[in-house]
């Protein structure tokens, strides 16, 4: 009994930490948009390279924000959560 | 005379070695206290900050942490830094580290006068303590040792003080308008207006803490995954042939360059242009010159 509980749940959080990097793609879209922009605007614009290069950097890692919520989720569903949904278990079942 | 000047510059240089000292005895102390309390443990692990001790207190008790005693040491660290890139400033300026202190200061003025305007340049010297401060906490994990900017507290510290700045300037325009900016566009909006306030904060924090946390977890990861394949590969020659960790030599270095040096560096200027954006884009600067008028008219 105690072994299928403890099962379910770490493989219930490998599942949960796969299906939250799927929060990966936007990032990756908007990025990659972003990116695509900035080359246009530096082949139009080639003196501008350095500010259009900084403010990219910027608004991309800005836009990475969400893609990092994503992954912190998912780090502590592989790490921190099957210990102490163990824990919980443990306690609950004695 | 010119012994008296000798005498002065070797004054001068002993300074100069007792301050760059001081900068690389705080690292070396971290490296030690990270060989002394490490646990003996086989295999690798993704683990928070190591506890040192704990202090007991009323309420809960109070840990100290390796990020705590990391960043205290990053702190120190500046403080000599600073000390040396200052000692011995002239009018014209005549030595390397002169140089680099001014470049330095002119960058961050210029910075902040871009971002932030004239009104705010008093923010110079907060947003230079900042960007030091982040840029040296991430770099730390080039020693080996535990970057406080990895730990979840630290980083929601600095964002916590952010927001009282942020809610301080808000509030100079007067109460009511600060009141008023959460009715804004329509009344729907105030439960979201003030999810958003408080947002701000929680976004800061977890931005700067996953972007270098997630790089050490990847490099941990990355690094254990090497070292299983190279085991399978050569797992079956004798002795320690066995246990060269051949595949190990290029690819964590590569990774490191990315994620402790750039995403580091990178991360503490994000940290600081959203502070500076946020403090002066909440700043009501026409409900603050309205009130200032009104003082003065009242003071006539």
């Amino acid at each position: 009994m105690m072994e299928l509980a403890l099962g379910i749940i770490m493989g219930c959080c490998a599942l949960g930490a796969g299906i939250a990097m799927i929060a990966g793609i936007g990032p990756g879209i908007g990025e990659g948009n972003a990116v695509a922009k900035a080359c246009e605007a530096i082949g139009r614009q080639p003196e501008a390279k350095s500010s259009v290069t900084s403010t990219m950097v910027m608004g991309c890692a800005i836009a990475e924000t969400t893609g990092l919520y994503a992954l912190i989720i998912a780090i502590l569903l592989i790490f921190v959560a099957p210990n102490a949904m163990g824990n919980v278990l443990v306690r609950l079942l004695g | 005379m010119k012994e008296q000047t000798n005498v002065q510059a070797g004054n001068f240089k002993l300074v100069d070695y007792c301050y760059l000292a001081g900068m690389l005895l705080p690292i070396l102390a971290g490296i030690l206290l990270k060989i002394l309390f490490t646990p003996a443990s086989s295999g690798i692990q993704v683990t928070g900050p190591m506890i040192f001790f704990t202090i007991p207190m009323p309420v809960q008790d109070l840990p100290i942490t390796e990020s705590q005693v990391n960043s205290w040491l990053v702190v120190i660290s500046i403080t000599f830094l600073c000390l040396y890139l200052t000692h011995g400033i002239q009018a014209v300026p005549h030595s390397k580290r002169q140089i680099v202190a001014e470049w330095i200061v002119e960058k961050t003025d210029h910075l902040v006068r871009e971002n932030m305007g004239d009104f705010f340049m008093g923010f110079v010297p907060f947003i230079g303590a900042i960007l030091g401060l982040s840029a040296f906490s991430s770099l730390l994990s080039l020693f080996g040792l535990f970057p406080p900017t990895s730990d979840l507290n630290v980083v929601a510290g600095w964002a916590i003080m952010v927001f009282v700045l942020i809610t301080h300037y808000k509030l100079k325009g007067g109460i009511v308008s600060y009141s008023k900016s959460f009715l804004e566009p329509t009344p729907v909006l105030l439960p979201i207006n003030i999810i958003s306030e408080f947002a701000t904060p929680v976004s800061m924090a977890f931005r700067h803490y996953g972007n270098v946390m997630s790089g050490s977890v990847v490099s941990v990861l990355v690094v254990a995954a090497l070292q299983g394949l190279s085991n399978m590969l050569l797992g079956w020659l004798p002795g320690f042939l066995g246990e060269i960790p051949f595949l190990q030599v290029g690819l964590p270095a590569i990774l490191s360059v990315y994620f402790d040096l750039f995403s580091g560096c990178l991360q503490a200027f994000i940290f600081a242009m959203l502070t500076m954006m946020y403090v002066s884009g909440g700043f009501p600067k026409e409900d603050y010159e309205r009130k200032m008028a009104r003082k003065a008219a009242k003071n006539q």
